[in-house]
């Protein structure tokens, strides 16, 4: 898989996506403070955080669902809010609730997805039979969502993600409701986008399993803030603990 | 290109959920069928229709009564996008379309021309069975009035869309129906002309005339005989173009639908 749509700027084609003191409140709620951190282009940077960290405002000001109200975000050196179209054209996500048609067909819903990136039907079609193929979905192309699992959904939606090419790939909470075996069969695939591919990926869990090793990022968000960042190494250091799950005690309650 | 590759798999997959789903093509025929079928039969005798504009004959009731039925549909068509869009966010679908790389601007207009298609196979359907049962209008009136259905369609459908950017929750949608289809239908010319209501009360009368959708199905009864009534014209196209802007505005990043649900 290629990983461009457009150019991008040279000098910040390194960096697949950053935030910048990104602070959002609901109300009187502060759901973000001063969020910044950045995710290297091909790289698999985990987003832990405990339910309500902040994980999901995350992702939906990361794909402009709306605008957040102080800082800035960018996508391969394309401000979020100034050059929308570019940016998001670089960016698939795949959301934490199931956003499939599930009146529609796996085939109808790529489709679908395809066209809202301008992509015509012959093109598609040839994205469909490789993404289909490669997460072992062929055999259920004219499956009506409704009637997949869990597990096939997710498989789906991530095809979805990947149809326009993007070079970055954000996932909120993919493996939520799924069995061990399926959620580390989608672990390993969306790894293999990574390292193979060059695809940068912000995976939000908050299960630590699912950092696969010492290449991974983490990037800690505890109450809006992040608590740590940087290798899995540095992150261990850095909070004076030997094991990831370790990294939740304070927030656990 | 990518635009209009993007119009059309809005389009094309609203009419397939459309089509997916017999149950809506006949619950949308039911109702104004009822209407014609059952109440316009009873009224046909109660009820005289004078000669006045576009008609230049006495008319049955059925017949005044159509243009109204058709507009009827595209009202409860709007309603059901907008259910449908409120239903996609609560949902989470609607997700997927908003982080098209086009302009948002640009997918909420496809979005409104979309409901606006599933609007014209409904009104076709309601046309087909009503010259069926006796109830028609001069056979080049069935073309000439598409384009009052397209802007009546955008009139309907921007009002659906400035809803559903409004409307928190699902269950809020009952409150829609009661406060805003129903008297908009009542209070228009669908069931009765403006002078017939006049004689009756002159306040309801006054309603009725600043109501849009009144407007709405005027341009249609006007349009299904051929001729253009140009206040009704200017009427829908600036209220709907008004609405769209608002609905654009509520759609909004920096105003937020999904704000609210984010968290």
């Amino acid at each position: 898989m290629h990983a461009a749509n457009d150019a991008g700027d040279s000098a910040s084609s390194s960096i697949a996506l950053e935030l910048s003191g990104v602070t959002h409140r609901f109300g009187a709620k502060r759901a973000l403070d001063d969020v910044s951190f950045r995710v290297a282009a091909g790289s698999f940077t985990a987003l832990l955080g405990a339910n309500g960290a902040g994980k999901s405002t995350l992702f939906a000001l990361a794909t402009r669902l709306f605008d957040c109200a102080t800082g800035s975000i960018s996508v391969f050196g394309r401000d979020l809010k100034r050059h929308p179209g570019a940016a998001l054209s670089r960016l698939g996500v795949v959301f934490q609730d199931t956003t499939l048609d599930l009146d529609l067909s796996v085939v109808q819903n790529l489709r679908y997805a395809a066209a809202l990136h301008g992509i015509g039907r012959h093109d598609a079609e040839a994205g469909i039979e490789r993404g289909l193929a490669r997460f072992g979905m062929s055999d259920r192309r004219h499956e009506k969502a409704r009637r997949l699992n869990g597990g096939h959904r997710r498989r789906v939606e991530i095809i979805r993600a990947l149809m326009h090419q993007p070079a970055l790939l954000l996932l909120d909470e993919p493996t939520v409701g799924l069995d061990v075996p399926t959620r580390r069969q989608l672990v390993e695939q969306v790894h293999r986008l990574s390292r193979d591919d060059g695809v940068a990926v912000l995976w939000a869990t908050h299960l630590v399993d699912e950092i696969e090793g010492p290449n991974d990022r983490i990037v800690l968000l505890r109450e809006g803030r992040v608590a740590e960042q940087g290798s899995v190494a540095e992150v261990l250091a850095a909070a004076g603990v030997d094991e990831l799950g370790a990294l939740f005690a304070p927030s656990a309650g | 290109m990518g635009w209009l590759i993007c119009l059309c798999a809005i389009i094309g997959r609203e009419l397939l959920r459309f089509l997916n789903q017999p149950t809506r093509l006949v619950s949308a025929l039911v109702r104004p069928l009822l209407w014609l079928l059952v109440f316009a039969t009873g009224f046909r005798a109660a009820l005289g229709i004078a000669i006045a504009p576009p008609y230049q004959t006495y008319i049955t009731y059925s017949i005044y009564v159509l243009p109204g039925l058709v507009g009827m549909v595209q009202l409860f068509n709007a309603t059901q996008s907008s259910l449908s869009m409120v239903y996609d966010r609560e949902m989470g679908s609607m997700r997927v379309l908003l982080t098209s790389p086009l302009p948002r601007w640009y997918l909420i207009i496809c979005k409104l021309l979309a409901g606006i298609a599933v609007s014209l196979v409904q009104v076709y359907a309601f046309l087909a069975v009503a010259w069926l049962c006796g109830d028609d209008a001069p056979p080049l009136g069935y073309l000439t009035v598409l384009p009052a259905l397209i802007a009546n369609g955008l009139l309907l459908g921007a009002l659906g869309l400035l809803l559903s950017s409004l409307i928190r929750q699902l269950e809020n949608f009952a409150g829609v129906m009661n406060f805003v289809v129903f008297p908009m239908f009542f209070l228009s010319t669908a069931l009765y002309p403006l002078w017939k209501i006049r004689e009756g009360s002159a306040l309801v009368a006054d309603i009725c005339a600043a109501n849009p959708f009144t407007y709405g199905v005027e341009l249609i009864r006007f349009a299904l005989y051929g001729q253009i009534d140009p206040v009704a014209t200017l009427v829908v196209l600036g209220c709907g173009g008004l609405l769209l802007a608002a609905a654009i505005i509520g759609y909004s990043p920096s105003r937020g639908l999904v704000r609210r649900k984010a968290a």
